[in-house]
């Protein structure tokens, strides 16, 4: 049993120069066989793993993770949370995901630090008034929070964006989502790493997967680093490296693996309380509790696993946030990085059994992954466990490739998440 | 971020091209014959390599002309140009 964490908790390190806190997690050899393992340990993986153990009791389970957990992707967003999606599907998946997220930190006795600031998109041309207003719209009839705003009111909300009509895009309004916000990416992980370990689940780190041993049309286990580990069933959630592990397995999926940029200034005091984004310039900037600017520019046009990105793309970036807040002109950038993110030809993502029984994969989610964490683990666990997807991902089955029956949400969210 | 040598105007920055995605993807013959898998694997199923990947690039900021590219896609380096309707080379 995990001791609980709480002000008295804390209190009571303190006397001890918090030398004696109780190890979040164990560093378990992987053992023999298992019932599940999940391949990836970042937040979407760990998440799968936590609720495979609480919801649906599969307790021998483990999961393997080439680097250290929440090292890739889950470290390396823009931490935005928000779930206003143009197509039914979406709108569920995402708002299934936001509400966890309210509840979040209770659940886990672990502060995710999920703030509900809202998250603002912003309107450059007719066009993008057009569509958000109409995502406006759909949201409100799938009863999500939205709302739109005219550009006195997008000045209103955060003072310190140029609403001039004379720039080159100026802002020509925005839409709303109140009960969107941020979250602290690392502390998602590791909340989820502790609560799954907790109930048994095995978080083998530096243990890299190196093939996928099949029986015919079943899986019997995974060659790793730490040697075979058997299993009947394999949830695959390694983002940028979705098409490296479906090789292993002889599968080819409709990925492309990019790039994607962000950057981080160096801290400053309280200046913007919002999220504030604009797909049409490509800025989007929010700012975090140690007070720097958060900045997310875009994904390179070329497939790459090098997590670095082009300086051009930085350059567009912060042209635009230059245009859009001059306030920010004599900021300097402290960080720069890259993620490698796997995006799918409709910029949604695959939560999907596959043609191998036991082999499943949740991929796809491009460049907007965080913010459906915890409902991507619920519903990839929902998906292993029985067998069949939940009503809620079933439109984000593999097939849909095939059928045509795509969620398109490239007009909607692809550019800026 | 990495330089291109494009095979008809000498080498030039990666912003002046707009990569075209994986090469060596033949449209299909007759298109009508075609049942969904088959139109599923042509239209979004992607190698995505992680190593050497044969690729199309264009130079769209300069001569606009197309070549293909050996590139590795762990460390961006370029192994190969070659002109369109040549085979990949063996590497």
């Amino acid at each position: 049993m995990k001791n609980k964490y709480s002000i008295f908790s804390l209190i009571k390190n303190a006397f001890s120069n918090h030398e004696n806190w109780q190890r979040a997690w164990r560093d378990p050899e992987p053992k023999k066989e298992y019932d599940a393992v999940i391949v990836g340990g970042g937040g979407h993986g760990l998440a799968t793993a936590y609720y495979l153990a609480k919801k649906h009791n599969l307790t021998n389970i483990a999961v393997v993770e080439k680097g250290w957990i929440g090292g890739g992707n889950t470290g390396r967003n823009t931490t935005i949370i928000r779930s206003n999606y143009l197509w039914d599907a979406s709108a569920g998946l995402y708002d299934h995901a936001l509400k966890i997220w309210e509840g979040l930190s209770q659940e886990l006795n672990y502060n995710v630090m999920f703030s509900q600031r809202g998250v603002m998109n912003l309107a450059h041309n007719l066009q993008d008034v057009r569509d958000l207003k109409r995502r406006t719209h759909a949201n409100r009839l799938n009863g999500i929070d939205a709302v739109w705003l005219e550009t006195n009111e997008v000045k209103k909300f955060c003072p310190i964006i140029n609403t001039s009509q004379d720039i080159r895009y100026p802002v020509l309004g925005g839409t709303l989502q109140k009960r969107a916000g941020t979250a602290r990416h690392d502390a998602v992980a590791w909340g989820y790493a502790r609560g799954a370990d907790e109930m048994g689940v095995d978080i083998i780190q530096n243990c890299e997967v190196k093939g996928i041993k099949r029986n015919g049309d079943s899986v019997e286990g995974l060659e790793t680093t730490k040697g075979f580990i058997k299993t009947k069933k394999i949830g695959v959630v390694a983002a940028g490296h979705s098409s490296v592990i479906a090789n292993m397995a002889g599968l080819k999926l409709p990925l492309e693996s990019k790039p994607l940029q962000a950057l981080v200034s160096e801290p400053v005091k309280p200046i913007i309380d919002t999220v504030v984004m604009s797909n049409s310039v490509h800025a989007y900037v929010s700012q975090s509790d140690k007070g720097e600017l958060v900045i997310g520019a875009g994904t390179d046009s070329y497939v790459s696993y090098t997590q670095k990105g082009s300086f051009n793309i930085v350059e567009e970036t912060l042209k635009a946030i230059l245009e859009l807040y001059p306030i920010f002109s004599r900021m300097k950038m402290l960080r720069q990085w890259g993620g490698i993110v796997d995006i799918c030809p409709d910029a949604s993502p695959i939560i999907s059994k596959t043609s191998i029984k036991g082999l499943y994969f949740n991929c796809g989610w491009g460049t907007g992954g965080f913010k459906a964490t915890p409902g991507s683990g619920d519903l990839f666990a929902h998906t292993i466990a029985n067998d069949e997807p939940h009503k809620l991902n079933a439109a984000f089955n593999i097939n849909r490739f095939v059928s045509g029956d795509l969620v398109d949400e490239h007009g909607a969210a692809a550019v800026a998440h | 971020m990495f330089l291109i040598n494009c095979p008809y105007c000498g080498e030039r920055d990666q912003s002046e091209f707009v990569s075209g995605g994986e090469a060596h993807i033949a449209r299909p013959k007759q298109p009508t014959e075609l049942n969904d898998d088959q139109w599923a694997e042509y239209l979004f199923m992607r190698k995505n390599i992680k190593g050497i990947q044969f690729e199309r690039w264009n130079h769209a900021h300069g001569c606009r002309k197309w070549f293909n590219v050996a590139r590795d896609t762990s460390n961006d380096k370029i192994e190969k140009i070659y002109k369109m309707g040549e085979q990949p080379p063996k590497l």
